[in-house]
């Protein structure tokens, strides 16, 4: 919930952002950048160790519309996960806000610019780029979201020491977190990512200097 | 075809096969992502259910909670998979309009 209060200067920034940089003409892709962000979350991978995880989609839709943009695509899929599934929570929207739809898709975005910065839009380096942005991109969030975790024992417990939300510190938390993410969800989005790419590459390379006309 | 056709018939598949997502974790018994757990799945693990924890869950109910219809738990892999799909379909048309909302306000003062 303290992500919250964290979360909406970077909200407002995003829509301040956006206000510039996205054209009429990109709006249906940042309805299809947070269709895609939903659905692609409703994939759930099992990891060895009896629990599972999915891919966020989030940096694909950086790449695609930029990274305030894809801020807000990300941004809308979670609150309706929360709010239509119960999925995530309504208390853990800026939390989940805060590592997915902006550590993931800045990260991951600039990753992607300073390995394709130069290369021509139809390029493999754009495609390996992509892909780097990723896997770096779900594996930062994934550090954030362990971090937040395994701080929540330390700061809530009863007087007796049950904690009052997450049970694990950051010993479990941190570990746990990117154990599944840099081994197996890391290379689901990497995949997801760069197939995508590629397939737009196909489609029509002018896509990628400067986003989508 | 638009592009932004060709996608939209993308993100179709992706809902036809969403059920994927629920059915490869149940095969391999996989629980939750961590941190996602319910109030039972805590409690097995600790032997408590955090006080805080019990209380912030108890703040929204959701309508279709866990991408499946309330009275349907426990039935068969087909009834849960086209509960699956269904919350798929909801869920984009809604997430799909209200992006599309917000980005035709913010993105009005260029043209």
């Amino acid at each position: 919930m303290v992500f919250g209060a964290v979360m909406i200067p970077i909200w407002s920034a995003a829509s301040k952002a956006v206000k510039t940089t996205l054209s009429v003409r990109q709006v249906p892709y940042l309805a299809i950048g947070a269709a895609f962000s939903f659905v692609i979350m409703m994939f759930n991978v099992p990891i060895p160790g009896g629990s599972s995880g999915h891919a966020v989609g989030g940096v694909l839709v950086a790449i695609l519309i930029g990274p305030w943009a894809a801020c807000i695509a990300v941004t809308v899929a979670l609150v309706i996960q929360a709010l239509l599934f119960g999925d995530g929570g309504i208390t853990a929207i800026g939390a989940n806000s805060f590592n997915m739809a902006f550590v993931l898709p800045f990260i991951g975005y600039y990753v992607y610019k300073i390995i394709s910065s130069g290369s021509p839009a139809g390029s493999t380096r754009r495609i390996i780029g992509a892909g780097a942005g990723a896997y770096a991109g779900i594996c930062a969030a994934a550090l954030f979201a362990g971090i937040e975790f395994g701080l929540q024992p330390l700061l809530y417990h009863t007087a007796n020491g049950q904690a009052l939300y997450c049970p694990y510190g950051l010993n479990v938390a941190v570990p746990a977190m990117l154990f599944g993410h840099l081994l197996f969800i890391g290379w689901v989005e990497v995949i997801v990512t760069a197939l995508a790419v590629k397939y737009l590459q196909k489609q029509d390379a002018v896509f990628f200097d400067g986003g989508i006309s | 075809m638009t592009l932004t056709r060709k996608l939209w018939i993308g993100i179709g598949v992706l809902i036809v096969l969403s059920p994927l997502g629920l059915i490869v974790p149940d095969y391999f018994k996989a629980g939750p992502a961590w941190g996602e757990w319910g109030m039972d799945e805590v409690q097995k693990m600790t032997g408590y259910v955090p006080k805080g924890f019990q209380r912030l869950s108890a703040l929204w109910k959701a309508p279709l909670e866990g991408y499946a219809f309330q009275g349907w738990e426990g039935k068969d892999p087909f009834s849960t998979s086209f509960a699956y799909i269904i919350s798929a379909i909801a869920g984009i048309a809604i997430i799909a309009v209200v992006a599309f909302l917000i980005g035709r306000v913010l993105a009005k003062e260029h043209e």
